[in-house]
């Protein structure tokens, strides 16, 4: 099926997630995905800022065309990091999808604020929890036109 | 899950779009309600409540065309994006144009999606309906 776009570069994505077991069923509902992509993961905050800006041992890492983000991670909370990202005019343009157990008013309302660029809560039945990552993978890489980074 | 219906505002002047559009949002599965702006003096008019739309829903989405009679798309994104009041609104960006300087730009401005429209009726009318599946479904929309 992957003929039938015309994209052919791999999709980059960068999953900043600290639970394992999340991070293990977005990697295979990604896997299942009818376009070729990339999932890299970050634990935490720090790690997640390091990746993008990359420095340190994360100097050669690829610019991702999309970030799935939580919101509660271990050294630098989600919200800082989603901040950050949408105030740096070299990231700012990065779709990123917040994914998060919260289902507080004030953290989508923030979250909006903050210019993710949509929130998601994150189901805790593991088959809903699939469901959604498919729908997540089927809409920003089969329907929307992601921005091209060109790994650049 | 709010049961008010999802208000929608369309920012889109060519006719055809829009009642394909509408149809394929009324066949949807999300009880919703579509008002339609034709260009983007207009637009940005509803969305402040201002003159004959002082009693116009807040939209819970945008779908917003970018070439636009009167007032462009990509200014009515800057504008809703700078505006504390309504910055908060996701704005999905449809339009034909597959312009790469589109969608950076769209992006940079802080559109929440980009889609590119199909010539194809068929393919519109299912593009339409991935958007609403993903973005009344899937999403948590803010105020609701």
């Amino acid at each position: 099926m992957k003929e039938r776009s015309p994209e052919v570069r791999t999709i980059e994505i960068l999953l900043v997630e600290d639970n394992p077991g999340d991070v293990r069923l977005t990697r295979e509902a990604f896997k299942e995905g009818r376009i070729d992509n990339h999932l890299a993961v970050a634990r935490d905050g720090v790690e997640a800022l390091e990746y993008l800006q990359r420095r340190g041992k994360f100097a050669g890492a690829t610019r991702p065309d999309m970030i799935l983000l939580d919101l509660n991670l271990p050294r630098k909370d989600g919200r800082e990091v989603l901040a950050e990202i949408k105030v740096d005019e070299r990231l700012c343009g990065i779709p990123v999808v917040v994914l998060s157990t919260s289902q507080s008013e004030e953290d989508v309302r923030s979250s909006y604020d903050l210019h993710a660029n949509c929130y998601i809560s994150k189901p805790v039945d593991l088959d809903h929890f699939i469901d959604v990552v498919h729908s997540i993978e089927r809409f920003w890489l089969e329907v929307a036109q992601l921005p091209k980074s060109g790994g650049a | 899950m709010s049961v008010e219906p999802i208000n929608i505002l369309l920012v889109e002047d060519n006719p055809g779009d829009v009642r394909l559009t509408i149809e394929a949002l009324r066949e949807g599965k999300v009880h919703n309600h579509l008002s339609v702006a034709r260009d983007g003096v207009e637009a940005l008019a509803f969305l402040r409540q201002e003159g004959q739309f002082a009693d116009s829903p807040r939209p819970d989405v945008i779908l917003l065309d970018l070439n636009l009679p009167k007032k462009d798309g990509r200014e009515v994104l800057a504008e809703v994006k700078a505006d504390e009041r309504l910055r908060r609104i996701p704005v999905v960006v449809l339009t034909t144009s597959k312009a790469e300087e589109d969608i950076l730009r769209s992006y940079a401005l802080h559109a929440n999606c980009y889609v590119t429209k199909p010539v194809d009726l068929e393919q519109f009318i299912t593009v339409v309906r991935s958007i609403e599946d993903f973005w009344f479904s899937i999403v948590r929309l803010p105020n609701r």
